[in-house]
């Protein structure tokens, strides 16, 4: 029986060691080749219902068509994608742990990073050390500045918590000011970073701009049941009702909402709202609610994108950051391009100096961080169109109140 | 009549709870397998109902008439070819406990990652029967008020089940003492598998009836498993109406404490609750201590 064991233990070790060595051997000739992308996205755990509709389907997107169009440009001749893919669990230890191996033992040329704020900021440190390009696109931090600047590596795409909860305070500051809305709000809130930050930059905001919180709770995630929260946060009377919420208590609280027959005049969900799902779960009933994100659903590169995500992927985008994460591979792969060759830290520099043609118009990033963002959407007519702010080229107007729910 | 507007709503939670936790009762009190992959067991049976209504229009009630045999199959033939083994070569009941935690660990990754392949990791979710009703002065949904009616219905048919015929009071006595019951001439394996079966029909019937009105995706198993775990344990391993009860506590506490307290203490509220009743009473509401 120990010899058996032993047996087998020889020969994987031998297997190991031989494929081990093929792998050295062969990685420099490979290296001509093809240009070698690693990544590590949560496929299992509690993040991969984000990771599934933002990032994956737009990686996988993004290869297809490059390969398709040849690969890369180096140089004269045009270089074929090469995946190398793991599953970090949405665990921080298992992100950066997989950027190490992607690094170390894949040797790849560049990596492409995972979903969330949370893993983004765990990833950060160590892509900065291996001196990678860091596309930290699905973040939302109001740390991002500081870490753009620590990080010359690394960019951020999304907005910070501020600017989002500002520009939603704008926007309703406006409608308030019309005489459209009346000044209270009752905000609720998922307890964890993403919630934290943008409802203590909402409260902000809309104090500034003369609200008042009739109602303003947190919740812990995983919460089964919102009808509570709901029903007190309507006994309070608000004219808008705020939630920075997740997917599930996204489509919980919108569903709960409707039963209770609560219709303020401006009814604002979280992450989810604009994803396809949401529009598919209530249909006509999802008009008039507003979200966080958009797009300019009226751009032809955008009507285009659309299409063919859904035809490489099966499904439509979100839309928030499936086309901004779209657009950052684009920026990614103009930036090798100008550079020429695989050096990565002029590509990181190329990426934050340079500008960019991409689905999402020309982008040219400041201070490492992507300065016009949408933070406010609204379903219109079936489709997520973006509202504030209001000085970025396909604003549309906010449709307010709301209608009521049917 | 904020008291009304709690215990109801309430009772609507702890149903759901209650109804999530029935097949774990069945299959870790009487057939000693600690099922890790309860969870993914249940939203496996979501996905299936989500299939069903999706592609072919079939309601979620008429797919517990598919679901429910169809899940009984699989758990029957899972405990039948990998656990009976298992169950044969412990010596006693901490060594089973062990193993069937080790393997249904391992089951768990195969039903997430199929599940991962088929439905990849994004969220579903769809209505059916999110119509509201008033009973009382309290708003209600009808599809959560199904899943408490099914709760109520299974949990009772269950427990009578258990107390009022022959194979139910041999399988309660399984429970009780495995090697006596042996020894009375109760065929132990064949019951064990029964009772394996029969907890993964139930855990079918959650499944299907949740997938109305929550939202999830294929990672969102051990959610289930950890809430069915603590009514389980908080009723009484093994007691059907323990299980009842705990869970309806359960979710008449976490209602209580959102409208009265804070909605962000819930969580807290829950794990207190638990620890508390095992202070006061370590084998649960409805245990009782091994003789």
């Amino acid at each position: 029986m120990i010899s058996a064991n032993r047996r087998t233990l020889l020969r994987v070790t031998g297997f190991a060691a031989l494929a081990t060595a093929l792998g050295t051997f062969a990685s420099p000739a490979d290296a001509q080749e093809k240009i070698r992308i690693g990544y590590a996205i949560s496929k299992t755990g509690p993040y991969a219902g984000g990771a599934g509709i933002t990032t994956l389907p737009n990686y996988e997107l993004w290869v297809k068509d490059v390969n398709a169009a040849g690969g890369i440009k180096l140089g004269d001749k045009k270089l074929p994608i090469e995946i190398v893919e793991y599953d970090d669990r949405s665990s921080s230890e298992e992100a950066v742990k997989a950027i190490e191996r992607l690094a170390n033992q894949d040797k790849v040329d560049f990596i492409l990073p995972p979903w969330s704020t949370g893993l983004n900021l765990a990833v950060g440190p160590t892509l900065n050390r291996l001196g990678y390009p860091h596309l930290a696109v699905t973040s939302v931090t109001d740390k991002a500045p500081d870490l753009a600047k620590r990080w010359s590596n690394a960019t951020f795409w999304l907005g910070t918590s501020a600017q989002i909860s500002e520009a939603l305070a704008d926007l309703m500051g406006k409608l308030k000011s019309e005489g459209k809305i009346g000044p209270n709000i009752a905000m609720v809130s998922i307890a964890d970073q993403f919630g934290i930050e943008l409802s203590a930059a909402g409260r902000e905001a809309f104090k500034k701009h003369g609200f008042t919180l009739t109602y303003d709770k947190t919740y812990p995630m995983g919460a089964q049941d919102l009808q509570p929260l709901l029903k007190d946060a309507i006994a309070s009377n608000p004219d808008a009702f705020i939630a920075f919420s997740y997917p599930p208590d996204t489509i919980a609280l919108t569903e709960q909402a409707q039963l209770l027959k609560f219709n303020p005049k401006i009814f604002y969900v979280g992450v989810g709202t604009a994803f396809p799902l949401y529009k598919g779960k209530f249909g006509a009933g999802s008009d008039g609610v507003m979200g966080i994100g958009g797009w300019n659903a009226d751009s032809p590169q955008l009507k285009d994108y659309l299409a063919r995500h859904k035809a490489a992927t099966g499904k439509e985008p979100d839309r928030w950051a499936s086309s901004i994460t779209y657009a950052s591979l684009q920026v990614l792969q103009q930036a090798i391009e100008k550079v020429g060759k695989l050096d990565r830290a002029a590509v990181a520099a190329e990426i934050r100096s340079g500008t960019f043609d991409t689905i999402i118009g020309k982008i040219k990033l400041k201070d490492g961080l992507l300065q016009e963002v949408w933070s406010v959407g609204q379903w219109q007519n079936g489709e997520f169109y973006a509202l504030a702010p209001a000085s970025l080229p396909g604003a549309r107007a906010p449709v307010v109140p709301k209608a009521q729910w049917q | 009549m904020l008291l009304v507007d709690i215990i109801l709503p309430g009772l609507v939670l702890g149903g759901m709870y209650a109804l999530i936790a029935l097949g774990l009762t069945l299959q870790y009190g009487v057939a000693r397998i600690m099922n890790l992959s309860y969870g993914e067991s249940l939203v496996a049976a979501a996905f299936g109902a989500f299939s069903l209504y999706s592609g072919l229009g079939l309601s979620p009630l008429a797919a517990l008439l598919l679901a429910v045999p169809v899940a009984m199959l699989l758990n029957w033939l899972l405990y039948r070819f990998l656990l009976e083994r298992l169950m044969r070569r412990g010596k006693d009941r901490g060594a089973q406990e062990i193993d069937s935690i080790l393997v249904t660990f391992g089951i768990l990754f195969v039903i997430q990652g199929a599940m991962l392949v088929a439905f990849g990791g994004q969220y579903y979710s769809y209505s059916y029967l999110s119509i509201p009703v008033v009973v009382l002065g309290s708003t209600l949904a009808v599809n959560r008020l199904v899943a408490l009616l099914f709760a109520a219905l299974v949990g009772g048919a269950v427990y009578l089940a258990l107390t009022r015929t022959r194979i139910g009071t041999a399988v309660r006595a399984i429970a009780v003492d495995a090697n006596a019951a042996r020894l009375v001439g109760i065929d132990v394996a064949a019951l064990s598998g029964l009772a394996f079966a029969f907890g993964g029909g139930l855990v079918a019937v959650g499944g299907v009836l949740v997938s109305m009105f929550l939202t999830f995706n294929a990672a969102m198993g051990v959610v289930f498993t950890m809430k069915a775990l603590v009514v389980v344990i908080m009723g009484g391993v093994g007691n059907v109406m323990g299980a009842l009860v705990a869970g309806l506590l359960l979710g008449v506490v976490e209602t209580a404490v959102a409208r009265l307290v804070d909605p962000g203490l819930t969580l807290a509220a829950t794990y207190a609750l638990f620890l508390g009743v095992l202070l006061i009473k370590p084998t649960g509401l409805f245990g009782r201590a091994a003789p």
